[in-house]
């Protein structure tokens, strides 16, 4: 898994130097459908794009036609106009990452430790939502979160929530829409960190006095914390650009993610420099975002 | 922990089972304070659930551990006076070595950490890799790290799990050296788990042989070696010649015994059974290789008329199959000191040996052969 490996900053012995006949082409000819591949399908489109986000309306021209030019305000313009759907993008996303790493995590250990013959099955059970379409499964879900359904009388008859509240199309429901659409991102490399852990450190930090709590604060989760930063990042970043989850459970304009805005100047107010603009603002975002992180979730702990 | 009462360590009556399998036997058991004591034999004979028993990783299904006064049966593990050196170390990758020795004493808010982390990476002398990672460690400073993160915490009883199995021999040797005097220096109880029999002989002072989840045999390794008391032993330590006979005769002293025409002695002290059908075992080393002519001297057991079938040279002694009229071969090392005769394949040799060295046994003649009788003992 790419993030995995990016997550892997310890200290790693260098590889062996190559010796003087093996600095041949090999290497580059193995890459080389890879960088067609992305030079093709992804350089080529995002400079057109990053093109698109510094175009201006063709002078009397219909809606939809757009001259080159390098109008840099686009960019000021867009986030002094979306800033609120920006800030509610990285809430609902981080509110969802901390979310699916609760849920996933007890999910992930306990597949992996106490499962025993029954750890193919519940993957796969992890998995199976994945066999359903992605937007069937999150239509289904605006119907679990109706505030006459189940789930939410269920929970006003337990007064866990008010007798008033309002769950459909609320930010709880995009909330849990995209926590529950995630969750097997988050799930998959916490349960692979945590199958690698040998089970005779557990047993040594319990022979070295370690009650089970301390042992897991200080073996189990430290060791499988590649684990965690590579779920967290598999959920946060399209968590953050997801649409699909505001638009179906949320309600416009109160808890419309950026991903609606690029959707909506794209495809229906047909602006195409703010929606570009906006989609490299994000895309820059989550950058500095997930470089921060990675420094500090990645340096000192992880093995 | 040291403010603890010391004492020996029990086990009482203790049985293991995992499903139908029963790992350990009703094994009943007295480890001295101090002592450094092997359990010794080939894998699956129960001697790991033996000492993950007395780490609390494993619970009895029946019987009861004490150590001194205090019953550890059901006790959790962290909460013994006991520590334990894994088969592959089990460093915590994700530490440096440091806070791998430091583990134990920081869980137990032990004061002057620093002092006794670098007291006992002193011990095992490796006080410069403080700050590096397990796997930039070899596998033999790797050992060493595991043996100071168990040792650091003085513990009553030090469980050392295969310790040197993963190490090739030249560093085995060294570090079955190192292993005697830390246990010296700290002067605590070690309990050793190995199925490689010359590793048991060397360090400790107690060796108990198990098989099939049951004790065969403790003592000290030259009582074992010299005198086994069942034919598991005699095959499983060391390599055995055992000739079947039948008791003729016995007086208080001595059991005479016919084998193969041959009348032969054997101390009363060393005949392990009453029965009248006995295997009558000599080690190879104890045997004299004469020619067919010469006179075996008085008093000693003898084979005659054997012939040389193989004879292996092996540096410092050379290894003699010879095979007996009745068809059996049995093996004798001879010491290559440059005198006496050597006898090439085909001679016909008189085999002779002190009734001192012969022991004599119940039984199968081929129990715990298949375990590594191709090593022989050095």
């Amino acid at each position: 898994m790419a993030i995995a490996s990016v997550a892997h900053t310890g200290p790693a012995a260098p590889p062996p130097a190559p010796a003087g006949r093996s600095r041949s082409l090999t290497p580059y000819l193995l890459l080389l459908p890879g960088i067609a591949w992305l030079t093709i399908f992804f350089v080529v489109p995002i400079v057109t794009l990053f093109g698109t986000s510094l175009q201006v309306p063709a002078e009397g021209g219909e809606t939809g036609v757009f001259v080159q030019a390098f109008r840099f305000a686009n960019y000021v313009d867009a986030v002094t106009e979306y800033w609120a759907q920006f800030s509610r993008s990285f809430v609902y996303a981080g509110i969802a990452t901390v979310l699916a790493l609760a849920i996933g995590y007890p999910l992930a250990y306990m597949i992996a430790f106490k499962a025993g013959k029954l750890r193919n099955l519940l993957l796969v059970l992890v998995v199976a939502p994945f066999f359903a379409s992605f937007i069937l499964r999150t239509i289904a879900w605006r119907q679990i979160l109706a505030d006459e359904g189940f789930v939410v009388s269920s929970l006003k008859w337990l007064h866990v929530i008010p007798q008033t509240a309002t769950v459909t199309a609320s930010a709880v429901a995009v909330v849990a829409g995209i926590t529950y659409n995630f969750l097997p991102f988050m799930t998959l490399p916490l349960y692979a960190s945590l199958e690698r852990i040998d089970p005779r450190l557990l047993e040594a930090g319990s022979d070295l006095y370690g009650n089970g709590f301390t042992v897991f604060r200080k073996v189990t989760f430290p060791l499988s914390l590649p684990g965690v930063v590579a779920g967290t990042l598999l959920t946060f970043i399209p968590a953050a650009g997801d649409y699909v989850n505001a638009a179906l459970l949320g309600r416009q304009p109160g808890t419309a993610m950026i991903g609606n805005v690029v959707e909506s100047r794209f495809f229906r107010i047909v602006d195409y420099p703010t929606a570009a603009s906006l989609s490299f603002v994000l895309m820059a975002a989550i950058l500095v975002l997930v470089f921060l992180y990675i420094r500090k979730a990645g340096t000192e702990e992880l093995v | 922990m040291a403010d603890d009462t010391g004492g020996d360590l029990h086990l009482r009556d203790v049985t293991k089972s995992f499903g139908t399998f029963t790992a350990v036997d009703d094994l009943t058991l007295t480890i001295p304070q101090g002592s450094f004591f092997a359990l010794l034999g080939p894998s699956g004979c129960g001697k790991t659930t033996t000492l993950r028993m007395i780490a609390g990783l494993e619970e009895p299904t029946v019987g009861s551990i004490t150590l001194g006064e205090r019953d550890i049966t059901h006790a959790k593990p962290y909460k013994r006076p006991v520590n334990t050196v894994f088969q592959n170390y089990a460093l915590f990758p994700h530490l440096d070595i440091y806070e791998n020795v430091a583990f134990g004493l920081r869980r137990r808010r032990a004061k002057d950490v620093d002092k006794q982390v670098m007291e006992a990476l002193a011990l095992v002398e490796l006080p410069h890799l403080a700050r590096r990672k397990p796997g930039q460690l070899s596998g033999g400073q790797q050992q060493r790290i595991a043996l100071a993160r168990a040792v650091v915490n003085r513990p009553q009883v030090l469980l050392l799990d295969e310790p040197l199995g993963a190490l090739d021999l030249k560093l085995r040797r060294q570090m079955q050296i190192e292993l005697k005097r830390i246990q010296t220096e700290v002067g605590l109880t070690f309990v050793h788990v190995t199925h490689d029999q010359e590793e048991a002989m060397t360090m400790a002072d107690t060796v108990a042989v198990m098989n099939n989840g049951r004790i065969e045999q403790m003592g000290a390794p030259s009582e074992l070696y010299e005198a086994p008391s069942t034919t598991f032993v005699a095959n499983f330590l060391g390599q055995s010649n055992l000739v079947t006979g039948r008791r003729i005769a016995a007086d208080t002293e001595t059991v005479t015994v016919l084998c193969h025409g041959q009348t032969l002695h054997v101390p009363v002290s060393r005949c392990g059974t009453e029965d009248v059908d006995v295997l009558l075992g000599v080690r190879p080393e104890k045997i004299h290789l004469g020619g067919e002519a010469q006179e075996v001297a008085a008093g000693l057991n003898s084979f005659a008329g054997g012939i040389v079938s193989d004879a292996s040279f092996m540096g410092v002694s050379t290894q003699y199959l010879v095979r007996l009229p009745w068809g059996q071969d049995l093996t004798v090392f001879a010491q290559n000191r440059g005198i006496g005769e050597q006898y090439p394949v085909g001679s016909r040799v008189t085999l002779s040996w002190e009734p001192a060295h012969t022991f004599a046994l119940a039984g199968d003649a081929t129990a715990g052969v298949e375990s590594d009788l191709a090593v022989p003992v050095g």
